[in-house]
């Protein structure tokens, strides 16, 4: 019963939290910006408490069971006291069975924490938005709740609901609260999403009724996916079918180029708080939905298709990188990063033909601790871009300079989160992209090359950067504020982050590494079979 | 011959328990209290009609209603034909009727409301008003083609005279006008077909006649029926105007421009609701099964495949560019009524394609969306109304910083606009969700793919609403709008949100009025047609099997 209250209440603690922003005791907007930061405080610690719940959740050889184990048991009625897993039937007709069906495993965990501590974040961040500051908290509020939501489902309709219910605050908080261009790139960004949104949709009433008995249980669909042999009721052409509408769907989120053209628009229009959601946490539902449900659910698509996608993932690496050095305006050039850095999550989840546990274990993991470490370094850039841009008033690289000698305490924190970004040894960066590159290479020679030339890339524009913004001397910024207590204690947590990760991953690859074992084993077994048939043809 | 003891069987069967009248009291109700404003008009000019109307379609309400009651807890399906087989008494046309009363009810709510129209007239519009609505609950419930035409007719005039209804207004009697002309037309091609089918088929009797059609198709072993095809496709003009399909779609527009945002509104829903309701009770009779085949299944079934092939692709083609047409020409719009009347357009496109699957879950999606669409359009509508209450204006200009106004009002056509658009967690989206599903389940895959897009296109003109509310500044403080207004718009918005999220009785109640379509349990000669004998004679599977 736990579990239910407590997974209920972080999904649902922001939502209840915007409701309540409309009384009118918050009349004033220091009030609404203390309620939502407390609010976000709240579920993130909530969050906490769950990571502490799904640590603690060992069976008796010593390992967290698997999400699949715990979901089917609950399924079955035998719904273990604590076993992070709430399903209660919400639309049972004839025709439709849908359920309020959370669950977290070690994939999604971190995620949801991730979400908790940007969130927290934002609305820190939060405190210099003058406009309808009461509007703004709610919606920022409503967001959370909408990507709380997406990482917690594991019914595809409810996913589908909190997938769409987040686009409407990300609009109007872009196109209210952004800059000059901001009804642009927020319709932009409605538009694209809409779109995926409904392919998704497709491939969701798709596995529905191919599904006997119907169903929209992910974790059932993944089962029936992994089903091989004549009879299996995704056909290896329905699969591959399928498996194009939801990339398309979550490509456009992660963004993959070609589908990533709203990204620099929205990164740059929104709101700093905004951006770093945005580039933190939206852009990682497109990863999670791949890993999630794209690929369990048709590995025959993503096995057929492993080549393009990859491919996809190297030409955004590459693309994305070349996109940023040439950038003027500071925040475009991190906009283009997160294009080039999500390149490798989708480098990291392509490469499943290699068929390899081990393998493509790295190529897994490192796609989700590359998500993750993209998460806290972006975010962080975000906010740095955004400390400079309310002193500077612009964000021309070209302007700046020698920032590190008026801002020491700026500069300090500025190098560490973008070294992190740039994959330097030691910091977050580095694990998530030496695993894809090297499951690339096992993939395919040509994709690790590329990939590691990626990696040179950003080190390139990294270091321009920090050079032209951060170097050098510059008289025209002398007497500029250095960063205030609050924008540091902002910041210092995601610079402790970089570092700690950086220096320990496996306190993060810890929590993940069985369920993305179980994932991978998945994957890999349907693939050996796939051969097995091939082989016994011949 | 006529004798008193046979006058006394007839009366009985009219009003005794279970009886045709006691059947027809919610229409019945709706007739007294036409006559009952009529008459008060002629004692004073002064009178305000509309707690009349409001007493009487909450009376009719609860007669629909409490029919609905009895026929769910009944232990035989419910199908009656009253009147000598003119009306069909199905769950199917209680559900229109209740459906049809309700919008009639939340329409003079409105108007009482708004004060359009005011006292003076109000006895003129009430009388229009349950008229029309009398008539379209006979187009949900018709059961024979001349009763199909009567209903229309009946739904149609008072209409005409409602679009016009501002008299000052010129645009209003251009609107009107165009209204008579085009409806005129559309009717006599629909007489027109529905004579053709009765001239082949030799009856009027709707069930009998799908019956014949089906025996005829399967005895003379024709490839393709041209007339046929003539009368299927004039019934559709017919009814493609009363939807306002594409291409017989050029009235609405005008019309909504021109006609009060009341009228507007109840013409959007109610009408629409009503034409969709006949499409699909005509659709779904025609290729309905019935226990009595006199033929082997398979055959019967072939017969049933080719009915449906002259009518499902009509309705897809014409479901598929209404709503594309729709979305696309909402985009330019400037001003909200005429935005809106193109939404209308694709909306109906939208409830189109859920048909042209001809299937029972087809109706059941269409069913429910109409539910939705109650809601969400009316409320859609009363905003505007209330807008150009406070600002005489209905261009897109006078919404601009309505937020900054009436915050309340803003967030509740924030959440009519974004459930039309077909946005989780809100009603239009389950709607929609229900009508694609349909798609999916019977294989047209091309009509989703088409639906799926429009929903992305029918995006830009929405959110652009909503941004001219929000994200623009006021012109000028203009009144803001009064409490009772503001409430009743966010109750509907409540209901919109509430469905959206909770919406297993609703999807039950359609689900029980569709399955009363097909009707599989129905003797299939009720009335004296010829064809009756001729069907019995040809058919010696029926005996000897």
């Amino acid at each position: 019963m736990i579990d239910t209250v407590l997974l209920t209440l972080i999904l649902f603690l922001p939502a209840l939290g915007a409701a309540m922003l409309a009384l009118p005791f918050f009349d004033s907007d220091e009030k609404s910006k203390h309620w939502m930061l407390i609010n976000t405080i709240a579920t993130f610690g909530l969050t906490l408490l769950l990571l502490g719940d799904f640590l603690e959740l060992t069976n008796e050889q010593g390992f967290v069971p698997p999400l699949s184990e715990r979901a089917l048991a609950t399924a079955d009625g035998q719904n273990a006291p604590n076993d992070l897993v709430v399903r209660v039937p919400w639309i049972s007709s004839s025709a439709f069975n849908i359920e309020y069906y959370l669950g977290v495993d070690g994939i999604s965990l971190s995620l949801i924490v991730l979400t908790g501590l940007i969130s927290v974040l934002g609305a820190a961040a939060s405190f210099s938005v003058k406009k309808f500051t009461r509007g703004y908290c709610i919606l920022f509020l409503l967001l959370e709740t909408g990507m709380m939501g997406v990482f917690l489902s594991l019914d595809f309709f409810l996913f589908y609901i909190f997938w769409e219910v987040m686009l409407l605050p990300m609009y109007f908080l872009i196109g209210i609260w952004g800059g000059p261009r901001r009804e642009y790139a927020a319709i932009k960004f409605f538009l694209y999403t809409l779109f995926g949104g409904v392919l998704m949709l497709i491939a969701m009433l798709g596995f529905y009724f191919n599904s006997d008995p119907n169903t929209f249980d992910i974790i059932r669909l993944q089962q029936i996916g992994q089903t091989t042999g004549p009879d299996a009721p995704f056909s290896p052409f329905f699969q591959r079918v399928m498996f194009v509408l939801l990339f398309i769907g979550f490509a456009i989120k992660l963004p993959a180029v070609p589908f990533h053209t709203w990204l620099p628009d929205a990164h740059v229009e929104a709101p700093t708080p905004i951006s770093m959601i945005l580039a933190g946490v939206l852009l990682k539902m497109g990863g999670y939905g791949l890993i999630r449900i794209a690929y369990p659910i048709c590995p025959d698509g993503a096995y057929f298709f492993a080549v393009p996608v990859a491919v996809i993932g190297v030409v955004s690496i590459i693309y994305g990188a070349f996109a940023a050095m040439a950038q003027q305006d500071f925040k475009k050039l991190v906009a283009y990063s997160s294009v080039s850095h999500m390149g490798y999550v989708t480098l990291g989840i392509a490469v499943l033909p290699i068929l390899s546990p081990v393998y493509y274990t790295w190529g897994m993991a490192g796609a989700m601790f590359q998500m993750i470490a993209h998460g806290i370094s972006s975010a962080g850039m975000f906010f740095l871009v955004g400390v400079i841009y309310e002193r500077a008033h612009h964000r021309d690289l070209n302007r700046f300079g020698g920032l590190m000698n008026i801002m020491p305490v700026y500069g300090a924190l500025s190098i560490v989160i973008f070294f992190a970004g740039m994959g330097l040894p030691g910091l977050c960066g580095f694990p998530g992209e030496i695993f894809t590159v090297l499951a690339g290479f096992k993939f395919g020679a040509a994709f690790g090359i590329i990939a590691a030339f990626g990696v040179i890339l950003t080190a390139g524009y990294i270091l321009w950067t920090v050079q032209r913004v951060y170097l050098g001397s510059n008289k025209q910024y002398e007497g500029t504020p250095d960063i205030t207590t609050w924008e540091t204690l902002t910041v210092l947590p995601l610079v402790f982050l970089s570092i700690l990760l950086g220096v320990y991953p496996d306190l993060l690859l810890g929590w993940m590494a069985p369920d993305v074992e179980v994932l991978v084993r998945d994957l890999t077994d349907y693939g050996r079979s796939l051969t097995d048939v091939v082989t016994a043809a011949k | 011959m006529l004798t008193t003891e046979s006058l006394h069987h007839y009366w009985h069967t009219l009003t005794g328990p279970g009886g045709d009248l006691r059947l027809f009291m919610p229409q019945f109700v709706l007739c007294l209290t036409i006559v009952l404003i009529l008459l008060l008009r002629t004692f004073s000019d002064h009178i305000n009609a509309k707690p009349f109307a409001f007493i009487g379609t909450v009376i009719g309400l609860l007669f629909a209603l409490w029919n609905w009651m009895s026929a769910s807890i009944s232990h035989e399906p419910v199908n009656h034909e009253l009147f000598g087989g003119m009306l069909v008494h199905d769950m199917f046309s209680i559900y229109m009727t209740v459906f049809l009363l309700a919008f009639a009810m939340a329409t003079v709510v409105l108007t009482m409301l708004t004060g359009m129209p005011d006292t003076e007239d109000s006895a003129d519009f009430t009388t229009l008003l349950l008229g029309s609505v009398v008539g379209m609950t006979l187009m949900a419930s018709a059961n024979t083609i001349l009763m199909i035409f009567l209903a229309v007719e009946m739904a149609s005039i008072p209409s005409y005279a409602m679009a016009g209804f501002l008299k000052a207004r010129r645009a209003s009697s251009e609107a009107a006008l165009k209204f008579v002309v085009f409806g005129g037309a559309s009717a006599g091609v629909m007489l027109y077909g529905l004579s053709l089918l009765a001239g082949m088929y030799g009856t009027i009797h709707l069930p009998t006649l799908a019956h014949e059609m089906l025996y005829q198709m399967t005895v003379t072993e024709e490839a393709f029926n041209p007339t046929l095809l003539l009368a299927l496709v004039c019934f559709v003009v017919g009814i493609g105007f009363k939807l306002s399909a594409f291409p017989f779609h050029f009235w609405c527009p005008d019309v909504f421009e021109g006609a009060p945002a009341e009228v507007a509104g109840f013409l959007s829903v109610a009408s629409k609701a009503a034409a969709i309701a006949l499409l699909a009770r005509f659709s779904l009779t025609l290729v309905g099964t019935y226990h009595h085949a006199p033929f082997e299944p398979e055959v019967w079934q072939a017969a049933i495949h080719a009915v449906g092939n002259y009518l499902s692709p009509v309705l897809a083609v014409m479901g598929a560019v209404t709503c594309t047409f729709g979305n696309l020409a909402a985009f330019g719009q400037t001003n909200v009524k005429r935005l809106l009347a193109y939404s209308t357009i694709a909306h109906a496109g939208y409830m189109m394609l859920a048909l042209a699957t001809l299937t029972v879950v087809g109706a059941k999606a269409v069913l429910f969306y109409l539910i939705v669409y109650f809601f969400m359009n009316l409320g859609a509508f009363a905003v505007v109304a209330f807008v150009r209450n406070v600002s005489g204006s209905e261009d897109l200009d006078a919404f601009s910083g309505l937020i900054h106004r009436a915050p309340v009002v803003t967030v509740a056509m924030s959440v009519f606009l974004l459930s039309l658009m077909g946005l989780p967690p809100l009603a239009g989206f389950v709607g929609k969700f229900q009508i694609f599903a349909v798609l999916y389940e019977t294989g047209w895959y091309s009509l989703l793919v088409i639906g799926g897009l429009n929903t992305v296109i029918s995006l830009f003109y929405y959110v652009n609403l909503m941004r001219v509310m929000i994200m623009t500044d006021a012109p000028d403080q203009a009144p803001i709008i009064s409490l009772p207004n503001a409430g009743f718009a966010t109750i509907l918005a409540a209901i919109v949100i509430y469905l959206g999220i909770l919406w297993n009785a609703p999807e039950q109640w359609s689900q029980i009025a569709s399955t009363s379509l097909t009707r599989p349990e129905r003797a299939v000669t009720h009335m004296e047609a010829p064809a009756a004998d001729l069907v019995v004679e040809a058919s010696p599977d029926k005996t000897g099997n």
